[in-house]
């Protein structure tokens, strides 16, 4: 694995691949992620990206924010796009129809992109062992189209097609765990990250690349519209996200569970686990289920997060 | 260029367009089996294991799957190519237009069958004449053979600079995809010079630098992107505009490989059959036109001036042959092997009648609607076509405009 050591400066001082001047929201979590993840490239990188808030803000026409080869063909396609990209750098190669050199291939798609409408192509793609990092930067809802509820929302969470209403408080089902599917895929490489945790990220992210085959990347990364939060505190959020376990950091080397340093700490020392309300309370999505009548939302959720963590420890040989 | 010498094989259509594909050096084949289609992923896949081809096969969960991986692999400068039928190319549909609208030559072999429900394996044209609007070029063999030489012929239309327009090629399901039939097989090496390597074209690129258009990481390109009020409409005029072009191309291409190969399909576009003294004449698609052309001769020995017009290519439309070749006939019917229900009569006679508007030569035009879900289309059935044809042409009356045959009614 990566031995891909950098100081902060050292960082700082590689070159941006996805570019400012972008029209994405203040405080918007996904393209914090596509910055770290750009600048974890290696060498010569070919993007793609499914339609979502990423695709939208980055290339209205005749614009572009990004500096290296990129495509877009649709919601669902991200996985597919890098797949046939990766099939044709393969043979062009081969044929010697372009350079003779790696070119690592990296495609980007939101929760809704990837839990729900695209999952069956990222799963042909990963079953087929395309040589490439996917990138799911998830803000728990397709915020492009305005806030609806996805297979990646939380439960509880308001959202325009989970309103809290006054019979149903907000999203009745829970998270769908999809980098533990990913997980279950027997690929070389799934790894959970979050905006708070750059280096954790970056380094990641590089590994992603490094592997051999399919890599996936499960990168949370709050949306300020859509969670009703603070745009100045996205990252804050999300730090909080891993500090309550509501979004622990992990990676698993086909299938072998490892919990990364910030997770980690928490596991050896229980005690800094946060409870749910501090993550909850700093956004607006979740405002209702601190109202009396819905404690037991609360509490479910607290709950949840608990057995899901019990259970990572467990893959990870921890207690 | 002189004539090669050629080899016979015996291959039903499918094969025909597998051993195609075997001899045009394609890069990346993505593809899912479907009935009928599914002997052509078979026996590719036989190439790829025997190592009979330099192709990257990637056997894709869908067909949603396989149009996008020869999108982005076209993208990327590849040649491609996939295969597929009714319910397949209904999935791929959104894909269609993405193919079509990045540019991407891709070259596909569409085994026309029905759409479901109720479901149903056999031939009609409905499955490709939903994608008529979608921007891509569409042509329909008569026989396994011409699905061979237009499968060759396809990958030079669909990357001609000129054109750069994704090509699907249609061929009958059952009747030609699984019927053995003698085709005469180029050798591999003059296939490979025909079609040649893939080239891309060169675009300007956002600073204003003319760069190949693919994805390449010496001169990046955005690919895709969001295109709003401002461009879209440009975009979308261009396409139309490669759509013309694309007429005189598939002449262009249909001519060199005649001479090559001694296989002519009239001009490319549409191939008229004993017309010129016609007075009535039908138009059909695919492998009906076979039955038809015994139809018509067999009138002809009996004093009928029957003729025949068959469209090899639907899109682009190829209005001036249709005209020409139709203009001042008394009568003619379009077969349809679809349905656009709740239309007025069948998509390809909406198409003929409409370009006959402004004739002032136009002959009577009627449309029979026939063959759907595979059911048989015998001679007998086809000379009582011409039959009302010959009755219109005697009295100018048309009974009724547009009508269903060979059903129980």
């Amino acid at each position: 694995m990566s031995q891909w050591k950098f100081t902060s400066k050292e960082f700082a001082q590689t070159p941006e691949k996805f570019l400012s001047g972008h029209r994405a929201c203040a405080g918007c979590g996904p393209a914090i992620a596509l910055r770290l993840v750009m600048k974890a490239a290696r060498g010569p990188i070919i993007a793609t990206n499914s339609t979502g808030c990423m695709e939208v803000v980055s290339t209205i026409y005749p614009y572009t924010a990004w500096k290296i080869p990129w495509i877009h063909t649709a919601f669902e396609t991200a996985a597919a796009n890098a797949a046939g990209i990766e099939s044709a750098l393969k043979i062009l190669r081969k044929k010697g129809r372009i350079k003779d050199e790696h070119v690592d291939v990296v495609a980007f798609a939101g929760d809704g992109g990837t839990f729900d409408i695209g999952f069956q192509g990222l799963s042909g793609a990963v079953e087929r062992g395309h040589d490439f990092l996917y990138v799911l930067y998830d803000n728990e809802a397709y915020m492009n189209t305005g806030i609806q509820r996805s297979g990646g929302t939380p439960h509880g969470a308001w959202t325009t097609t989970s309103p809290a209403g006054k019979v149903i408080p907000g999203k009745a089902e829970y998270k769908k765990p999809i980098a533990d599917i990913m997980v279950a895929h027997h690929m070389p490489y799934v790894a959970t990250a979050s905006i708070s945790h750059w280096k954790d990220m970056v380094v990641k992210a590089r590994k992603g690349m490094e592997v051999n085959g399919p890599a996936f990347m499960h990168a949370f990364a709050p949306c300020p519209r859509g969670w009703r939060s603070e745009t100045a505190k996205s990252v804050e959020i999300a730090r909080l996200a891993v500090e309550t376990c509501v979004f622990p950091l992990w990676e698993a080397e086909y299938g072998e569970y490892k919990l990364s340093a910030p997770s980690k700490v928490i596991a050896l020392k229980p005690e800094r686990k946060k409870p749910v309300e501090v993550y909850l309370k700093t956004q607006g999505r979740f405002r209702h289920i601190f109202k009396p009548e819905n404690r037991q939302v609360l509490e479910d959720i607290q709950k949840e997060v608990d057995r899901r963590w019990k259970k990572l420890l467990k893959d990870c040989e921890i207690a | 260029m002189a004539k090669v010498e050629q080899k016979i094989v015996p291959l039903n259509g499918d094969n025909a367009v597998a051993y195609a594909v075997k001899q045009c050096d394609v890069d990346v084949v993505a593809a899912y089996p479907i009935t009928p289609q599914t002997i052509i992923v078979e026996k590719f896949s036989e190439y790829v294991a025997d190592g009979e081809v330099d192709t990257n096969f990637v056997c894709v969960e869908s067909e949603h799957s396989a149009m996008t991986c020869c999108i982005t692999a076209s993208a990327t400068g590849a040649r491609t190519f996939t295969a597929t039928a009714s319910a397949g190319l209904a999935l791929m549909h959104e894909m269609l237009g993405v193919a079509s609208g990045c540019r991407t030559p891709v070259v596909m072999s569409v085994v026309n069958r029905a759409l479901s429900a109720p479901i149903n394996i056999h031939c009609d044209h409905s499955d490709a004449m939903c994608e008529r609007d979608i921007g891509w070029i569409q042509q329909y063999a008569e026989n396994s053979q011409e699905a061979y030489d237009s499968i060759i012929q396809a990958f030079r239309i669909a990357e001609n600079l000129d054109v750069t327009l994704p090509t699907m090629v249609g061929l009958d399901g059952f009747v030609l995809s699984h019927t053995l039939e003698n085709v005469s097989v180029l050798p591999d090496e003059a296939v490979k010079n025909f079609v040649g390597t893939r080239q891309v074209p060169m675009v300007m690129n956002h600073q204003g630098k003319l760069v190949p258009f693919k994805l390449d990481p010496e001169n990046p390109l955005t690919i895709g992107p969001l295109d709003l009020q401002d461009y879209y409409f440009e975009h979308k005029r261009q396409q139309e505009e490669s759509m013309r072009k694309a007429l005189d191309v598939i002449k262009q291409v249909h001519d060199e490989y005649a001479e090559q190969s001694g296989r002519s399909y009239g001009n490319g576009l549409v191939e008229a059959y004993r017309l010129d003294d016609a007075e009535i004449a039908t138009i059909c698609m695919g492998s009906t036109a076979g039955t038809v052309k015994t139809v018509v001769d067999e009138l002809r020995e009996n004093g009928v001036k029957a003729g025949l017009l068959r469209m090899r290519t639907f899109r682009p439309l190829p209005v001036e042959d249709i005209v020409s070749n139709l203009s001042g006939k008394k009568s003619v019917a379009v077969m349809d092997r679809a349905c656009s229900f709740g239309g007025n009569g069948g998509p390809m006679f909406h198409e003929i009648r409409h370009t006959f508007y402004d004739v002032p030569e136009r002959p009577k035009l009627v449309n029979y609607i026939y063959g759907l879900g595979g059911r048989d289309t015998p001679p007998y059935m086809i000379d009582g076509i011409y039959k009302e044809l010959q009755k219109i042409a005697e009295t100018g009356e048309i009974e009724k405009t547009v009508q269903f045959i060979g059903l129980r009614e």
